[in-house]
């Protein structure tokens, strides 16, 4: 067995080992590819925070994936036309600037975490389930029919958003960009899982009556929880819409909160490198399997089950053994 | 002024009622008994002290009024319980079980060792590997973490072997002696009550029916209220 921190530490190297050698090989494809790993297991890191440590079975956190990406979507979009973006009395201008547009993307899609937080939390189970996945409906019917910034057609940004000193167009330094982010949120998990405050909600997951007895109120653990989670989704949806430079209602999907979850589960719910594992292997498997068959997600389907069913720490689980609260 | 003043408590579970008139005090670094048959109310009791169920009736803590508090506020007023069954967190560790719960003030992780030193050489052990002493202990730990003004324990001794309970009895009574610390306690150890409380209240359907100094704690009185 290997310990999980050397495999963690293994796990992040070998990603960048494999974009660097797409760099020298020339395989700019592979580097995206790469880069799409990485930004779905952001991603679902931030669910991981809701769901691995709170408990939290979020269905709709596309919602704050497909805000993150709407958000780089629109601002980008109004820099693009030189026009202004206008909310009510207040005008904005467009920016390009990927720096002020995670800021945005993490304060959109924190705010409306918080919202949806607030009415959700007040149920738990399977009706919590429900209630995020129908503020995630809500979202995607919303862009459908938001023709202003493409409706159903989505809309395209031509170029890609800047960041200062790199060239963003050059796939390994957007690569190097969304690693450095997930190893800092990674980063972050790891010290909030061992903080008071990640004991606490872990706690709180556990037995919810008990913390109250302690001091400890757990909705509201639960919510910062969700908030932080809804804002580092947000962020990776605004890199993965400046990745693909376009962005679209299936952001939004249902079938994109049963992905991250998917990828949670696949690399092991509560684990570090979870989401990491995760993201790698359905990457893998989209394009190795799918260039072979359109139902490469049976497969999927089958590993998944194997892997319930099997190895219940998902693959990290299964290479390094330790066993963590939800196995 | 008590630090806790019960009177007249009246609680229902649904149509039943439970408590009919809970009459209590515990005075600053005082250690109250609560004692009583099975079924009695003193755990009903508890859980209106500690806010979680609704009730009737006086209910203050250093002259705050709890009723309409939720469970959590009433904790951080500082009331601190030891609840029944231990009830730990499982899938934290040792360590873990003390951090989640602290507050600032005199108790930390290393107070909380030093009051059980079998706690920490399992520091880094999870709470469900536990033995149900150590997981009695921990219980406590967890609770004085919170550094509470008055620790409840119900049935802290309960299910235990006869040595692990010896050193629980111990640690209440350094509790008492060392740190001055408010106890309100549920146990049917008659003799261990009598070698750490200062008062003993008495509870028979859902009512007190006798309260006095622990050396008015006779054997007619106990085989009359309590059967032992």
């Amino acid at each position: 067995m290997i310990r999980e921190r050397h495999l963690n530490i293994g796990l992040l190297a070998g990603l960048l080992a494999v974009a660097l050698w797409a760099m020298l090989a020339d395989q700019p494809f592979t580097i995206t590819l790469a880069t799409r790993a990485v930004i779905l297991a952001l991603a679902a890191a931030g669910l991981n925070i809701a769901l691995g440590i709170g408990g939290l079975v979020s269905l709709g956190h596309a919602a704050f994936f497909g805000l993150g990406g709407y958000v780089m979507g629109v601002l980008a979009y109004h820099a693009q036309t030189y026009t202004p973006l206008e909310l009510g009395p207040f005008s904005i201008a467009g920016t390009k600037s990927m720096p002020l547009i995670w800021l945005a993307a993490i304060c959109v899609s924190g705010l409306a975490a918080l919202v949806i937080g607030l009415l959700s939390l007040r149920t738990s189970g399977v009706y919590f389930i429900m209630i995020t996945l129908a503020f995630g409906q809500m979202f995607y019917y919303f862009a459908i029919s938001w023709s202003a910034y493409g409706g159903e057609d989505g809309l395209s940004i031509y170029v890609r958003n800047g960041f200062p000193g790199l060239n963003t167009l050059v796939p390994i330094q957007f690569f190097g960009i969304c690693y450095v982010i997930l190893c800092l949120v990674l980063y972050l998990h790891a010290r909030l899982a061992r903080s008071p405050f990640g004991l606490a909600l872990n706690a709180a997951r556990q037995a919810p009556v008990r913390v109250l007895t302690v001091g400890l109120d757990p909705t509201r653990l639960k919510l910062v929880a969700f908030v932080l989670s809804g804002a580092i989704t947000g962020l990776a949806g605004a890199l993965f819409a400046d990745l693909y430079r376009f962005v679209s209602p299936t952001m939004f999907s249902w079938q994109m909160s049963g992905e991250l979850i998917v990828l949670i589960i696949l690399g092991g719910v509560a684990r570090l490198c979870g989401p990491v594992v995760g993201a790698v292997v359905f990457v893998m498997l989209e394009h190795l399997l799918g260039g072979l068959t359109d139902f490469w997600h049976v497969w999927l389907g089958v590993i998944l089950l194997l892997i319930v069913l099997f190895a219940r720490g998902g693959l990290i689980g299964m290479v390094s053994g330790r066993a963590v609260a939800h196995d | 002024m008590s630090l806790l003043e019960v009177s007249g408590l009246t609680a229902s579970y649904g149509a039943a009622q439970a408590l009919f008139g809970v009459d209590l005090t515990v005075d600053q670094g005082e250690v109250v008994a609560l004692m009583g048959r099975n079924g009695v109310g003193k755990t009903t009791t508890v859980r209106a002290i500690c806010r979680m169920m609704a009730s009737g009736g006086g209910l203050r803590f250093d002259g705050v009024d709890l009723h309409g508090l939720a469970s959590h506020k009433a904790a951080r007023l500082g009331i601190g319980l030891v609840p029944e069954g231990r009830r730990c967190f499982r899938d934290l560790t040792v360590v873990e079980n003390l951090v989640a719960a602290a507050r600032p003030g005199p108790w930390d992780v290393d107070q909380v060792f030093q009051l059980f030193p079998r706690l920490g050489e399992r520091r880094q052990q999870r709470a469900a590997s536990l033995s149900g002493g150590e997981q009695q202990m921990l219980a406590i730990g967890r609770a004085l973490t919170t550094n509470p003004r008055l620790l409840v324990l119900d049935e802290a001794t309960e299910g235990l072997a006869p040595l692990i309970r010896d050193q629980i009895w111990q640690a209440i009574l350094r509790l008492k002696t060392e740190h001055g610390m408010s106890i309100l306690l549920i146990d049917k150890l008659v003799r261990e009550i009598a070698n750490v409380s200062d008062r003993a209240v008495i509870l028979e359907r859902g009512r007190t029916v006798w309260t006095g100094g622990i050396a008015m704690l006779t054997p007619e009185v106990t085989s009359r209220f309590v059967g032992v």
